[in-house]
């Protein structure tokens, strides 16, 4: 069997996901050209030789819809072979199609492929394309369906996570967001959007809030109390019977930002980057999916990282680094206790979603890039990366630098 | 006989008289289909009409669909295609192209009202009794002859969805102001004056949704804005419902699958919907119990037949009370003279004043007129003495459940009243017969037991004594239907049938509680079997104290009677709640929850989940439901063995409006019937092998298995 390797990967900056962000006038097929172009300039690619293109996307509708993989590639002046799918795996669509590339290459059917994701959030926003999960009544009831900001906020008082506890992970996020900006830790992976005349755009996060503190924080309304009060705390309470109420603990502040921004990550086989002059950076180790009771929703990443881990041979102290997608904060502390985790040190240490924004469906492939770099800069060498998913799912990808 | 008449004008104005022969009101059965047909036939081959009113000679304008011929119906498919069949002629007469005016005359409900919405326009006479709407859900089925379809198509789906899953009956008014009917008058003649004038003004109508260019008000499913707050409409009824109404789920699945798209095809998955729901178990319980057997109830099902009709003019309530003055108040209001007496008059005049407020708050809202309320007071008549009794030919005592005062009472009113007259005691625990010592006659005396609050329960528990005779049986029942309640009757016995079972589901709450099981947890499965209130919930309510005195009342009873008893559950839990912790229950402010200053629960009270050292095995929700339903069951069977309640209808009847066991069950031995006798036979012996010979089947339920029979 041939083993998957990564020979690059790199993302746009992070764009406030409304109006007045940077990339909100940026077409969504347009962020995607933005770093296509870059991974063909950068490894100097034979376009060719790549055997698909997969992309995630967490509404593909509209300018996203229509197999925004395959209308990118051509876009971006791939070779006319390149065929591209669009994949929705909601939140982890953009690590889906990497370990999708992975398995592919192990089937030994592929040898070279482009993975990533797109998602203007600012241009479509979360919900466009509707679904049966939340919009079909029969459905939604089956599956207790409550929005994740409820699923979140259950797992707080399920695990009696306090306001104070949740925020901190927000803070932490936030420091450690800044430094590794300022120290230009993102820079070696992060292509900036330009304009047709080569004007820039956005060439930084531009979600960050330096300066964050407790302090801050604690003046920020909870953001779905009210939501909750429609009917959906109830649901979640007559399902999670010990559970007397649900305390409303999540707000902007320590939830995962709304962004705009795309990422792709060039995955093959040992052999084809040997023929086109790629250097292996890391070999794709195992990679795990897990479903989860859909109400609670977002306690996925414990359980897909042990079954990512057994898959492995590993156990939680071989990895080096984890970036576990700060949805919300909740979830992030409840993966720690899952996996029997007491401290932040090797936890998404140059920050995360509620710092940086989660523009869902490239999210997982940034993950994995910011995962990589850091794996090097470092000098460390095997890197975990997790995230919870809508609908009650959870996936993790390992990797180990080769 | 024809059930339509027809009367055509010179202006060719038809107007199409619904007056089905034999029936006090028009209803929705086959006669009614092949009338209809026939009148289709009629409209499609004359040319020489214009356009066609349609009315009723009854009272209604039509009550809605025969139950008859819904409950019977275990076939979706022929269902389904007779509902189609049905559609097909309301869409046939709303396609004519000619007007079609609904004259409204009278309640107009269910497929009455979707008759009224198969018409082009729509005028309701303004009286009292004209309530307009589509109450299916109320017995557990759904609108199935355009009604839902047309409701969102008329007013949108959120503003629907209210009125469709609660069942509302409205008033002409609000049914104008809400979009639901074009026009409300006065009277008779002005309905079908301004029936004439609309058609004549409008030769050539179409319904609304068959227009050029029409949008559902509010949007579809697809609107971004609908779509936003779309995901919240099933989570919530779930609040409610505890997903356990069928039909409040397919309303507002037939709703939003409707309103993606077109009229017809919205028409076909609404038939779809009705057929599952009519043909499910839940409207076979709900049908069963809340309309045959509540009508069996009303309808004199337990009096005895021999007795003539009894009518009481004037009734005297001993005691001003919380149950007294509630007493007082709805007697008063049916008609009826009250003599309210308590123990000097200003205690009496106390309770007049707390009925005076009950009907304030009934006028501020509009739902009485100020002049009502004064009528009904000018009947009550507060005193401190006993000799104001005179003439009253019932008496309801409703004194502090204790023997020696209520024989006291008795002593004092027998002095005053007639030999005739009917003595009745508002116990819920005392043994009738052994009150009846009190009295001089005891043939006349029998147990009225109300419910609180008064105004609100409309369940009465007659409990006949030892010696109370048939005649004063009728007039107790006489009474209680004139006072619009619904009265069941039992024999005498310990807590007789609501306390009595009613008890076994908050004893088996404390159980859990005892055992260790989560308190939130059982609180929560009591509320998904279907329950008002929790076990913790409605003791607290109840009142702690209260429930430990009536336990160790018991035990003193079976101790006189040389039977002794281990200390109950109940003992257990109430002494280290209410004697330890001083905590006796909501009307104190502290119980198993706090309570606010509003006098509303905040949370559980913290102890409640140290009290008990918490169980290492946790059931799971469906045992502690089980358990729950189960005992409240197994002691209906055993009143039913013991002969203290004889009628199905009285026991299921009673436990949904006493202490409201699970609606959607159809009562506590229909509960049975639907679990099977078999499987509930099962069930019960496993449950009692885990949990105690409580749960030990009785060998009713095993003669029953034996003869293949059901409780009807």
């Amino acid at each position: 069997m041939q083993e998957a390797y990564i020979f690059d990967a790199v993302r746009t900056p992070r764009g406030k996901g409304k109006k007045s962000g940077s990339l909100h006038e940026v077409k969504p097929v347009d962020l995607l050209k933005t770093v296509l172009v870059a991974l063909k300039e950068r490894n100097d690619l034979d376009t060719s030789q790549i055997d698909d293109c997969l992309i995630g996307c967490l509404s593909p509708i509209g300018e996203q819809g229509g197999d925004i993989a395959r209308t990118a590639v051509i876009y971006a002046g791939y070779d006319v072979d390149v065929p591209g799918a669009q994949v929705n795996r909601f939140c982890s669509s953009g690590l889906e199609t990497i370990n999708l590339a992975a398995a592919k290459v192990r089937s030994g059917w592929e040898d070279l492929i482009v993975a990533g994701g797109v998602e203007s959030m600012s241009r479509v926003p979360m919900g466009s394309d509707g679904g049966a999960m939340a919009m079909d009544p029969v459905v939604s009831r089956k599956m207790g369906f409550v929005p994740q900001g409820i699923s979140a906020d259950l797992i707080a008082s399920l695990e009696g996570f306090s306001r104070k506890d949740v925020d901190s992970v927000g803070v932490i996020s936030q420091e450690r967001a800044t430094h590794a900006r300022e120290q230009g830790y993102f820079s070696k992976s992060l292509i900036p959007v330009r304009d047709m005349n080569g004007l820039t755009i956005l060439d930084y996060d531009e979600f960050i809030r330096p300066g964050t503190t407790l302090d801050s924080l604690a003046n920020l309304n909870p953001s779905f109390a009210m939501m909750g009060s429609f009917g959906f705390n109830d649901v979640a309470l007559q399902k999670y019977h010990e559970v007397e109420k649900i305390n409303h603990v999540h707000h902007a502040g320590n939830s995962s930002g709304i962004v705009d921004g795309a990422s792709v990550t060039l995955i093959g086989s040992k052999e084809k980057g040997t023929a086109m002059g790629l250097k292996p950076r890391a070999r794709i180790v195992s990679a795990a999916l897990v479903g989860q009771d859909p109400t609670v929703m977002l306690t996925g990443p414990g359980p897909a990282t042990l079954r990512a881990l057994k898959r492995a041979g590993m156990n939680v102290n071989d990895i080096d680094l984890f970036e576990v997608n700060e949805a919300f904060a909740a979830v992030v502390l409840r993966f720690m206790k899952d996996v029997g985790i007491d401290n932040f040190d090797k936890i998404n240490v140059n920050g995360g979603s509620i710092a940086m924004g989660h523009p869902i469906g490239a999210t997982g492939s940034m993950l994995l890039g910011t995962c990589l770099d850091e794996l090097e800069r470092r000098d460390l060498n095997t890197g975990l990366v997790t995230l919870c998913i809508g609908g009650g799912m959870g996936i993790a990808t390992i990797i180990e630098r080769v | 006989m024809s059930a339509f008449i027809y009367d055509k004008d010179a202006d060719g104005i038809l107007t199409i008289t619904m007056d089905m022969p034999n029936r006090s009101a028009n209803i929705i059965n086959d006669e009614f289909g092949e009338a209809f047909a026939e009148c289709l036939e009629r409209l499609q081959s004359d040319e020489s009409w214009t356009g066609a009113i349609i009315t009723s000679a009854k009272k209604t304008f039509m009550a809605g669909a025969d139950i008859d011929m819904l409950f019977d119906e275990r076939d979706a498919k022929v269902l389904f295609e007779k509902t189609e069949q049905m559609k097909a002629g309301f869409r046939a007469l709303e396609t004519m192209g000619k007007p079609i005016v609904a004259a409204i005359n009278g309640a107009c409900l269910g497929g009455g009202f979707e008759l009224a919405l198969a018409c082009h326009h729509r005028i309701a006479i303004n009286h009292r009794g004209t309530k307009i709407g589509l109450p299916e859900v109320m017995i557990g089925a759904i609108p199935g002859g355009g009604g839902i379809t047309k409701v969102v198509r008329l007013i949108g789906l959120e503003a629907a969805a209210p009125i469709l899953t609660q069942g509302k009956q409205l008033s002409p008014d609000k049914a104008l102001s809400t979009g639901l009917i074009h026009a409300v008058v006065d009277n008779k003649d002005d309905m079908l004056r301004k029936a004439k004038a609309w058609i004549l003004a409008n030769p050539s109508v179409s319904q609304p949704w068959d227009q050029k260019g029409y949008r559902i008000p509010g949007g579809t499913p697809k609107s971004p804005k609908l779509a936003m707050r779309l995901p919240a409409m099933p989570a919530m009824t779930t609040s409610k419902t505890y997903n356990n109404y069928p039909a409040v789920d397919a309303i507002i699945a037939s709703a939003v699958e409707g309103a993606s798209v077109d009229f017809d095809t919205a028409m076909r998955i609404e038939s779809r919907y009705f057929a599952q729901v009519v043909t499910g178990q839940v409207s076979k319980n709900m049908m069963s119990a809340l309309w045959y057997q509540r009508n069996h109830v009303l309808k004199g099902g337990s009096r005895p037949k021999d007795v003539p009709p009894t009518t009481t003019t004037k009734v005297g309530v001993i005691g001003a009370g919380l149950m007294g003055h509630g007493i007082a108040y709805v007697t008063a209001k049916a008609g009826m003279e009250v003599v309210m007496k308590d123990i000097n008059q200003e205690s009496a005049e106390k309770g007049k004043a707390a009925i005076a407020k009950i009907m304030d708050k009934a006028v501020g809202r509009g739902r009485m007129s100020a002049a009502k309320r004064d009528e009904i007071l000018d009947r009550i008549h507060a005193t401190g003495s006993a000799s104001d009794f005179e003439g009253c030919d019932l008496i309801v005592e409703a004194v502090f459940e204790n023997k020696n005062l209520k024989a006291t009472v008795t002593h004092e009113a027998e002095a005053h009243i007639a030999d005739s007259a009917v003595f009745g005691s508002n116990t819920s625990t005392l043994p009738i017969s052994e009150l009846a010592k009190a009295s001089k006659r005891p043939k006349q005396f029998i147990g009225i037991h109300f419910f609180s609050p008064v105004h609100k329960m409309e369940l009465v528990e007659i409990i006949v004594g030892k010696d109370t005779s048939s005649e004063t049986l009728a007039k107790a029942f006489d009474y209680v239907i004139a006072i619009k309640k619904i009265p069941i009757v039992v024999n005498d016995s310990r807590g007789f049938y609501t306390s009595r079972c009613f008890s076994t589901y908050t004893s088996e709450g404390l159980t859990l509680l005892l055992e260790g099981q989560h308190p939130r947890s059982l609180e929560v499965a009591g509320k998904r079997a279907g329950m008002p209130m929790g076990p913790l919930e409605v003791l607290d309510s109840v009142g702690l104290k209260t429930a430990l005195s009536i336990a160790e009342e018991t035990r003193r009873d079976f101790a006189a009677q040389g039977k002794p008893m281990e200390e109950t559950a109940v003992e257990k839990v109430l002494s280290e709640v209410v004697r330890i912790n001083g905590r006796e229950g909501k009307a104190h402010g502290a119980g198993f929850y706090n309570y606010g200053k509003d006098g509303r629960k905040t949370e559980l009270w913290d102890q409640t989940f140290g009290l008990f050292p918490t169980a290492e095995q946790k059931l799971d929700l469906q045992t502690m439901i089980d358990r729950l339903m189960f005992i409240q069951a197994i002691e209906s069977v055993r009143c039913m063995e013991e002969g203290v309640i004889e009628s199905v209808a009285d026991t299921n009847i009673g436990s949904i409006f006493g202490w409201g066991f699970a609606p959607f069950q159809g009562g506590t031995l229909q509960f049975i019937n639907a679990y099977g006798i078999k499987a509930f036979v099962d069930r019960a012996m496993e449950l009692s092998v885990k949990f105690g010979e409580r749960f030990e089947p009785p060998k009713l339920l095993f003669d029953m298995l034996q003869e293949g029979k059901q409780f009807k």
